[in-house]
């Protein structure tokens, strides 16, 4: 077992979801009570990940971060470090590819707290920021249960990125799913064989835990 | 929500049909042979198959990888006719299992070399001394190498670097390939500084012009012995191709691209 390689996944998995979360709540409220034009758009973009391959955002990555790009060459000037081989940029990566799993949950979530619930709140003096404490996030709380699971799971087995964009840097960019295949690749089965039902029990929990949770959500109230 | 142009279930099942039939129909027999060949060969084993079908008519279809998967492939029962490996262990260790057509043939041995970016502040000298200055120094941010826990060019680059008694000082700024075509891709694109990767790829018109390369002595690391077999599933033409990669015109493609033939690395 590479405790060192699963000590950064759940790093790394603790990260996006200290990221997503914020950013999360705001788009998927925003998403859930209010109709724009570019609607459609915005959700169509933020569900990408989950049909893009990794490798399209691999390329990306390493196109736009590598040494010779402006960007990558204002990164380096600014934190003196590139994005590619790095924590940070597997953290960008990551939060990218977890967009629809932190926000498609929590959306679904405040899509079904009543506008009237809402309203009484309101009415009754609450402030924006109380209601949003007090009523909504209570109401909508499966949904924040729901999406921190998901991200955290998903976190842990991304591999297509972390493979192009990571080079392996144990303690950086070594991933328990790359610690994984670079198992494999060197015949080590007994060492794959512990991480991977390490891995197989863990994100087995963690939908589990989601499923739970939803199943509990559709039964009636009293 | 249904609409005119949605297909019904029945023509569906009547593609799903004709796209199984077709698929059992296709021959195995004149299908072109499928062939395994390590990533250094990715651009000379192009230019031969593509010489071996002017000559012979015939195709090959070349599939690239690491050679420790494919081994494990053909061990899975994978339909590869003929496997070309970077390490002949992996060929000898199928031959052992019963899984080839005898022990396979020798055919070109492979070098390292070090590779620098263009406008790399490291400089391309295959005795590693501008390696170590740049250690020193500070210049060097990250190094590329395969990874040494299983691809074959990184255990040689592990071996070149320990024997210049580098390695324990490079080991923070490594960052490791999949393969030695990955790890040629992060020293030559610029993501790293340079690195040590196949002399076969750094000669390819693709990275020579994005990267300059330095040979790293043969002798300060274990040779790279390039074998390849035939699978007990080999048809005609994947033998044909089979003693092509042994003839002359092949061994001058392999040359061209720094694979020293068999007979001069003994």
């Amino acid at each position: 077992m590479d405790w060192n390689a699963l000590e950064l996944s759940i790093r790394l998995a603790l990260w996006t979801c200290a990221v997503l979360l914020p950013v999360g709540l705001c788009v998927a409220r925003v998403l859930a009570w209010r109709s724009f034009r570019a609607k459609g758009f915005v959700e169509a973009l933020i569900a990408l990940p989950l049909v893009l391959p990794p490798t399209v955002l691999g390329y990306y990555l390493l196109v736009a971060f590598g040494a010779t790009s402006v960007l990558g060459r204002a990164y380096q000037s600014l934190f003196g470090s590139s994005l590619v081989f790095t924590f940070e940029g597997l953290l960008l990566a990551s939060v990218i590819f977890n967009l629809p799993f932190a926000i498609q949950p929590l959306q679904r979530a405040f899509e079904a707290v009543p506008l009237h619930v809402r309203e009484a709140a309101w009415v009754s003096g609450l402030s924006y920021w109380r209601t949003f404490w007090r009523v909504e996030l209570p109401l909508a709380w499966m949904g924040v249960v729901s999406a921190l699971s998901l991200v955290f799971a998903h976190t842990l087995g991304e591999f297509g990125v972390v493979l192009m964009v990571g080079g392996s840097v144990p303690g950086e960019t070594k991933t328990v799913a790359i610690a994984i295949y670079d198992r494999v690749q060197a015949f080590d089965d007994v060492a794959a064989g512990i991480m991977s039902a390490f891995l197989l029990a863990f994100s087995f929990v963690a939908i589990g835990l989601v499923y739970m949770l939803a199943g509990r959500r559709d039964q009636p109230h009293v | 929500m249904l609409s005119p142009a949605y297909p019904s279930r029945r023509r569906f099942l009547f593609l799903g049909a004709c796209f199984l039939t077709g698929l059992g129909t296709e021959g195995r027999t004149d299908e072109s042979p499928l062939a395994a060949a390590a990533s250094d060969l990715q651009f000379a084993l192009k230019d031969a198959a593509m010489l071996f079908t002017r000559n012979t008519g015939k195709a090959v279809r070349l599939s690239f990888g690491s050679s420790g998967n494919f081994y494990r492939q053909i061990v899975q029962g994978a339909p590869f006719e003929v496997f070309l490996s970077a390490d002949e262990s992996y060929v000898l260790a199928l031959h052992r299992q019963g899984l080839t057509d005898g022990d396979g043939a020798l055919f070109a041995v492979g070098r390292i070399v070090l590779m620098t970016p263009h406008g790399s502040p490291l400089k391309a000298d295959g005795s590693l001394g501008d390696l170590r200055a740049a250690l020193d120094d500070g210049r060097l941010k990250r190094f590329a190498i395969a990874n040494p826990e299983h691809a074959p060019y990184g255990k040689r680059a592990e071996e070149a670097l320990r024997r210049a008694d580098l390695w324990e000082r490079i080991r923070p700024l490594l960052v490791f390939g999949e393969n030695v075509t990955q790890a040629a891709q992060f020293a030559a694109s610029g993501a790293a500084q340079g690195g040590i990767v196949a002399y076969s790829l750094a000669l390819s018109p693709t990275l020579s012009r994005l990267a300059a390369f330095d040979l790293i002595p043969e002798d300060w690391h274990a040779p790279l012995r390039q074998r390849m077999v035939l699978t007990k599933t080999a048809g005609a033409a994947a033998r044909a191709f089979y003693e092509f990669v042994q003839s002359n015109p092949a061994r001058e493609i392999l040359r061209r691209y720094g694979f020293v033939p068999p007979d001069k690395a003994d």
